[in-house]
């Protein structure tokens, strides 16, 4: 009896704004596993859910960027809980878009995981690395703080469809940055599921959105984007010419542009390079009221 | 620039005594204009939210796009009505009405900057010599809960510092209660309120604040009594309760101003205020006017739009025409 049941077609939709709209063009792909087997539709993004996203990531960004670190770190970890949850789907799906075995597919969706959590732990200690004090002669205390530069276009990278797309994506949102995810083309569907796991979860709407679709029909519109403060090229990897193209189109409005590494091993340790490149530092100079003209001792 | 802007529309401003002989008798008493205005065919609610989404769903691409912006951006009453305005922010925000586009000179100006009554000679200091014109708010704006006389002396105090239009609103509550005539009298008392000392008049906008009215069908009515009244322009609401403009409402007023001009030959203009924030938006209420008005109504002169943020946002639009790039709130100034 049970062989009778008929398949549960699942419909991937985008992830804008905490919401799951169909893209403005109508369009979708199909999505096939690593031996051309059809997997699911997808949906295939216009530069116009590219701007709903924009909008969406500017409109999340104060209250993100203004909660505390330790919330976010809560926040994010609460990300890891629901990942872990949902292992299994994870895992299949990693398996089928990128062809690995079963026991090898799990390998990456707890490594995805670890990464994770391990990003959620450098919400309230990235200020130690990347601020302090700075000596300076004269009568004040002279500080530098990090802070999130913004909305981040980020092209998450191609062959690794959810340790990859965590890697990029994690850094980014843990110092308070607001991200708008082109998924990879030919493996979106871990990151669209990466998108439920990130609606149920305590992620404010606008914090992360997911589009599916081509990151260099994608990738001109938000490098372009005079509202739009960093990019990262992750998926730009295997195209110099592309990535050439955004990096000129992102000089407009100064945006900060993260080249993508030669070929990156994404089970390697990340370090700390990924979140200080999306960080503002800002500096003040306080009197400290000693030292002063007057000559009193304190 | 007032005094020849007065003497070019003196002609369309100045309507006369009565407004058609048709109509003439049913002003005449209470019960006469409570028989005409209930004696208006009822509004298909269904059939007119209908018409109204899918007026939405026109494409409006490219040259017209670009043509459609700077007409809704020439369209707007920019307007602040705070209880906090200061003098300051009222300059500031007549000079984004005199440059609304720093950055792009080409950038059509607003039709009017909309103000309480206190703050219209900051507002005509700050634009004289530009063709941008000074809307006033009178009336006890937004409530109109005051006596008669304190309406009339705030309609006074707004013309005779120098505004160019007032915005009325109704009595809603006499109108809810069926007085009609006590309406009727009371923007008949404005309008010749309007009457400048030099002659001319400042033109009148009679606001319904249609989400007060419950119904599209007392919406007609309100159309139809102000417009008997002599209304220059009918407009939507205040912006200051829950439901402001919306396209079915307006769009019942846009019929009532066709239908008008086809009984008296008299032309009224429309003005929805309120929610209107997007490009989309007002791109949807300039294909309205032009589906359900025509091109006679295309133009400042008969159809307003009552916003603020609107303008940032058409702004962005016309960055995103002329340069390609998506523009962003960084690049229009804040208000």
């Amino acid at each position: 009896m049970s062989t009778d049941r008929v398949n549960v077609l699942k419909t991937y939709k985008l992830y804008v704004g905490g919401k799951f709209p169909r893209s403005e063009s109508g369009r979708v792909y199909e999505v096939t596993d690593s031996k051309g087997n059809w997997l699911a539709n997808a949906p295939r993004s216009s530069r116009k859910d590219a701007r709903d996203a924009v909008v969406a990531a500017r409109k999340a960004f104060p209250g993100w960027s203004g909660a505390t670190a330790y919330n976010r770190g809560q926040v994010l970890y609460r990300v890891a809980e629901m990942l872990e949850g949902r292992r299994e789907q994870f895992a299949a799906e990693v398996a089928a878009a990128e062809g690995l075995s079963r026991a090898k597919a799990a390998a990456q969706v707890d490594a995805a995981i670890d990464r994770w959590v391990w990003y959620a732990g450098w919400s309230d200690k990235v200020a130690q690395i990347a601020g302090g004090a700075n000596p300076v002669a004269g009568p004040y205390f002279n500080l530098s703080t990090p802070e999130p530069t913004g909305v981040v276009a980020v092209l998450a990278p191609a062959g690794s469809s959810l340790l990859g797309l965590v890697s990029v994506v994690a850094p980014v949102i843990v110092t308070g940055n607001t991200a708008v995810v082109v998924a990879d083309e030919a493996a979106p569907l871990p990151a669209l599921s990466l998108a439920e796991v990130l609606a149920t979860s305590d992620v404010p709407g606008g914090v992360v959105n997911v589009l599916a679709g081509s990151a260099a029909e994608l990738g001109a519109p938000l490098a372009a984007h005079q509202d739009v403060n960093a990019v990262d090229l992750a998926a730009t990897a295997s195209d110099t010419g592309l990535a050439t193209e955004l990096e000129v189109a992102a000089a407009d409005n100064l945006k900060r542009v993260l080249r993508p590494a030669p070929a990156g091993d994404w089970t390697a340790d990340p370090g700390t390079g990924r979140m200080l490149a999306f960080l503002e530092t800002k500096t003040v100079w306080h009197p400290t009221g000693g030292l002063g003209a007057a000559g009193s001792s304190y | 620039m007032t005094v020849g802007y007065a003497r070019r529309y003196a002609p369309l401003v100045t309507m006369p005594p009565s407004v058609a002989p048709a109509l003439a008798d049913v002003t005449a008493s209470d019960a006469a204009l409570r028989r005409f205005l209930h004696g208006l065919p009822g509004v298909d609610a269904v059939g007119l939210d209908a018409r109204a989404a899918a007026l939405g769903t026109r494409s409006i691409k490219t040259t017209a796009k670009a043509y459609a912006i700077d007409l809704a951006i020439s369209m707007i009453d920019l307007t602040t009505l705070e209880g906090a305005d200061t003098p300051g922010k009222v300059r500031s925000l007549c000079a984004k009405g005199r440059a609304p586009d720093p950055s792009d000179r080409t950038a059509p100006s607003p039709a009017a900057v909309c103000v309480y009554p206190d703050m219209v000679p900051v507002a005509r200091e700050a634009l004289a010599g530009t063709g941008v014109l000074v809307a006033s708010v009178a009336t006890a704006f937004p409530a109109g809960r005051a006596p008669i006389e304190v309406k009339l002396a705030d309609v006074r105090a707004a013309v005779a510092a120098g505004a160019d239009e007032i915005d009325m609103v109704i009595d809603r509550g006499a109108f809810l209660s069926g007085r009609y005539l006590k309406v009727f009298e009371e923007i008949t008392a404005v309008r010749e309120n309007c009457a400048r000392a030099g002659g001319g008049a400042a033109r009148l906008k009679v606001i319904f604040e249609n989400g007060e009215l419950a119904t599209y069908d007392n919406v007609r009515r309100a159309s139809w009594l102000a417009m008997l009244a002599g209304a220059d322009f009918i407009k939507t609401s205040t912006g200051k309760v829950a439901v402001n403009a919306t396209p079915p409402n307006t769009l019942v007023m846009l019929e009532a101003v066709r239908d008008f001009r086809d009984a008296t030959g008299h032309q009224v203009g429309v003005k929805p205020a309120g929610g209107i924030r997007t490009t989309k938006d007002a791109i949807t209420y300039l294909v309205m006017v032009n589906e359900t008005l025509g091109d006679d109504w295309l133009s400042p002169h008969w159809f307003r739009f009552g916003a603020s943020g609107l303008l940032n946002d058409l702004l962005m639009q016309r960055q995103k025409l002329s340069s390609g790039r998506y523009s962003g709130p960084d690049y229009v100034t804040v208000d």
